[in-house]
């Protein structure tokens, strides 16, 4: 966790792949041999999506029942960017090429108190770092919150392996989910790690900093996969270049623009190191910034954005490059 | 899918000493892996990866700022945990930046590192040599770094006949040779117990005898207790008392005590940090003794430390040959197949 460590991909076979709830699917993977799993770390997988071939990052769930397996939770994202349709189609028996696992995270033992939050299916990674937690005799609570029951998978493994530490939301039968009580109620040395979507990460973080807390003790992942509107179709130019192209739902417009002959620079993929990052001219639609590079006050600029990940809300898009 | 290590991660590991870790940074590999050492405002020891998420260099050549690190190249600022507190040319911190913290405990004058699972970081696993700083006993030590695999340091330490022929003229005799000795073992402990009766005490222990007995001149009953503690630890009881004065039934009162401490860190898989000290129970306020005692056992080490590192030549210039074993290597030979328990299972075998 010094540096990144390179990319090793290698094959795992799925070994079985299961309902959880109506919208999500837990799909078991048999890697060949012993991986070690860093709690609340995830894997890379190579997917296609309209036969093409993408990357995408799943957490793993880590929850002890499929020892020596690499197992994944994945949403079908009806809206989203087709990743999730490649992986429920998966089929005991078939291959896949993985990378990882990495962590993201970084939990640290050790600590007063730990609040560990999920949205919908952001529960996953946060399965394996209750697990260490518990084991450690660690201070800690889990809070999952998600529109439905159905959009809120492994919650009742999740009571029976955690029993009295864990709380919910269910925004469908009228229990929200109270962001700002959370922050006010988490005591002086609790660290929080979040995962769930950008709007619930986003809100949290801006809680947390008004109330003066330590930024090191929010840990948050997103992989950029979701913003605060629905993905769209949108075009995009750029007049000094005299490229245009359309992105389609599915696709980023990192992606597009490539596709259509233009020179971009890019590292990270999932809205973090900036790189991407572009000037934009004029838009029509909102932007919709789906990265955690720009601060709140750059985004609301609408001066630049991060082409990997961030989108703009149908309507048309015209930007500069470097 | 794992290459097969030589020594266990899961374990404390002595990373320094208490006296090299202060407001300054001390960049030191300890198993393989690269780290940096540093005490916080309030004293305490951090230790975090020692390369910088984004470039990777050293972050020893940064600065320390507060209780955190400053890279010395473009700046990020992290802080004990290795977390990323600032970063230049951005407003926001990118989530992934952080660098790898390690476990560290503070005991027995060393600084002791847990490389492996953090889980695992039990501060009563640490090896006991509190010998080193028990006010009934007075001593000191220093480090050798060793050109040479960390094991070979431990097969020497379990194995004391080479005293009589590689230090000769200081510890040496010839009973160590003859007498019969004893091994014992459990899940992570090995004891090798050898008693001399009535023999002449080599130059060394006669001096140390005559510290306290300056006028016997008679024989005298020898002891070497040696105990291994899993990983690398290695605490050596050692003595003589006048002969038939008790010693081999506990009545040490007529002799002289001493514990020879060593703790072994791998540094890589050929080199490795050998912390070691001489703790005794006689004369503890006497300065002189200290150092003389600390002296004259650096010279007896540097015996050691010459053949174990012409060793580890030999054993590379003739690739595909491995050792024969004797029964003098009992103890090291327990040693070692405890040691490859521990590195099986950490490996899922
Ligand atoms: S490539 Fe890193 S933020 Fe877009
Ligand atoms: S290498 Fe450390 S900040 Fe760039
Ligand atoms: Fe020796």
């Amino acid at each position: 966790m010094a540096g990144r460590e390179r990319a090793r991909w290698f094959d795992v076979r799925v070994e079985r792949t299961e309902p959880v709830t109506s919208e999500v699917r837990r799909i078991v993977l048999d890697p060949g041999g012993p991986v070690a799993v860093p709690p609340g770390g995830h894997i890379e997988v190579a997917v296609q999506v309209d036969g093409r071939p993408q990357t995408r990052c799943y957490s793993l769930v880590d929850d002890g029942r499929d020892a020596g397996r690499l197992v994944v939770g994945v949403r079908l994202a009806p809206d989203g960017r087709g990743g999730s349709r490649y992986m429920h189609g998966l089929r005991p028996g078939d291959t896949l090429k993985v990378c990882g696992p990495r962590d993201g995270f970084g939990l640290l033992p050790g600590r007063e108190r730990y609040l560990l939050l999920a949205g919908g299916i952001g529960i996953t990674p946060l399965i394996g770092m209750a697990r260490v937690l518990r084991d450690s005799g660690a201070d800690y609570r889990i809070v999952h919150a998600g529109r439905s029951r159905d959009a809120m998978p492994f919650l009742d493994g999740l009571r029976a392996d955690h029993p009295g530490r864990v709380e919910c939301a269910v925004s469908g039968e009228g229990t929200r989910l109270d962001l700002a009580g959370l922050v006010r109620d988490a005591p002086e040395g609790t660290e929080v790690y979040v995962c769930g979507p950008m709007r619930m990460v986003e809100e949290l973080r801006r809680h947390w900093q008004q109330a003066g807390r330590p930024a090191s003790a929010l840990r948050l992942e997103t992989f950029g996969s979701s913003g605060t509107h629905p993905a769209t179709e949108f075009t995009v130019e750029i007049p000094r270049l005299g490229i245009h192209a359309t992105v389609p739902r599915n696709e980023s417009m990192l992606d597009a623009l490539r596709a259509a002959g233009a020179d971009m620079m890019f590292d990270c993929l999932r809205g973090e190191c900036g790189l991407c990052e572009v000037r934009v001219l004029s838009t029509t639609a909102p932007i919709d910034h789906r990265d955690v590079f720009l601060s709140d006050r750059q985004k609301a600029a609408e001066h630049t954005l991060c082409t990997c990940v961030s989108r703009a809300v149908g309507g048309h898009l015209s930007i500069d490059v470097p | 899918m794992q290459t097969s290590r030589s020594f266990p991660l899961n374990a404390w590991y002595a990373a320094a000493w208490d006296h090299e870790v202060g407001r300054s940074l001390l960049a030191r590999t300890v198993c393989g892996a690269p780290v940096v050492l540093y005490r916080r405002t309030d004293g305490r020891v951090t230790a975090l990866a020692d390369a910088c998420w984004h470039r990777l260099v050293p972050l020893s050549m940064g600065r320390l700022v507060g209780d955190g690190i400053q890279c010395g190249y473009h700046g990020i600022r992290y802080d004990s945990d290795g977390r990323a507190t600032h970063m230049p040319a951005q407003e926001t911190l990118n989530p992934s930046a952080c660098v790898r913290s390690y476990p560290v405990v503070e005991r027995h004058r060393y600084v002791w590192l847990w490389p492996g699972d953090p889980a695992g970081a039990d501060p009563a696993l640490v090896p006991d040599m509190h010998w080193n700083d028990d006010p009934e006993w007075a001593g000191d030590g220093k480090t050798i770094h060793t050109e040479c695999d960390y094991r070979l340091v431990l097969d020497n330490l379990m194995d004391l006949t080479h005293e009589t022929f590689l230090h000769g003229s200081s510890i040496g005799n010839a009973e160590l040779n003859e007498v019969p000795f004893e091994v014992t073992h459990t899940d992570t402990t090995v004891t090798v117990t050898r008693w001399m009766h009535g023999i002449q005490a080599p130059p060394f222990w006669a001096a140390q005898l005559a510290e306290r007995f300056p006028d016997h001149t008679g024989p005298v009953d020898r002891w070497q207790i040696i105990r291994f503690e899993a990983p690398s630890t290695i605490c050596i009881d050692v003595g003589v008392a006048k002969a038939g004065t008790g010693a081999p039934e506990g009545d040490r009162s007529q002799g002289v005590n001493g514990y020879v401490l060593n703790t072994i860190t791998p540094e890589t898989d050929g080199t490795s940090h050998y912390f070691w000290a001489f703790a005794r129970n006689y004369k503890l306020l006497d300065q002189r003794i200290t150092t003389r005692l600390r002296e004259g056992v650096s010279g007896v080490f540097f015996e050691d430390e010459t053949m174990l590192n012409a060793q580890q030549r030999a054993i590379e210039a003739n690739p595909g040959y491995d050792f024969y074993n004797l029964n003098i290597d009992a103890g090291g030979m327990w040693v070692r197949r405890l040691l490859e328990r521990m590195v099986d299972a950490e490996a899922g075998v």
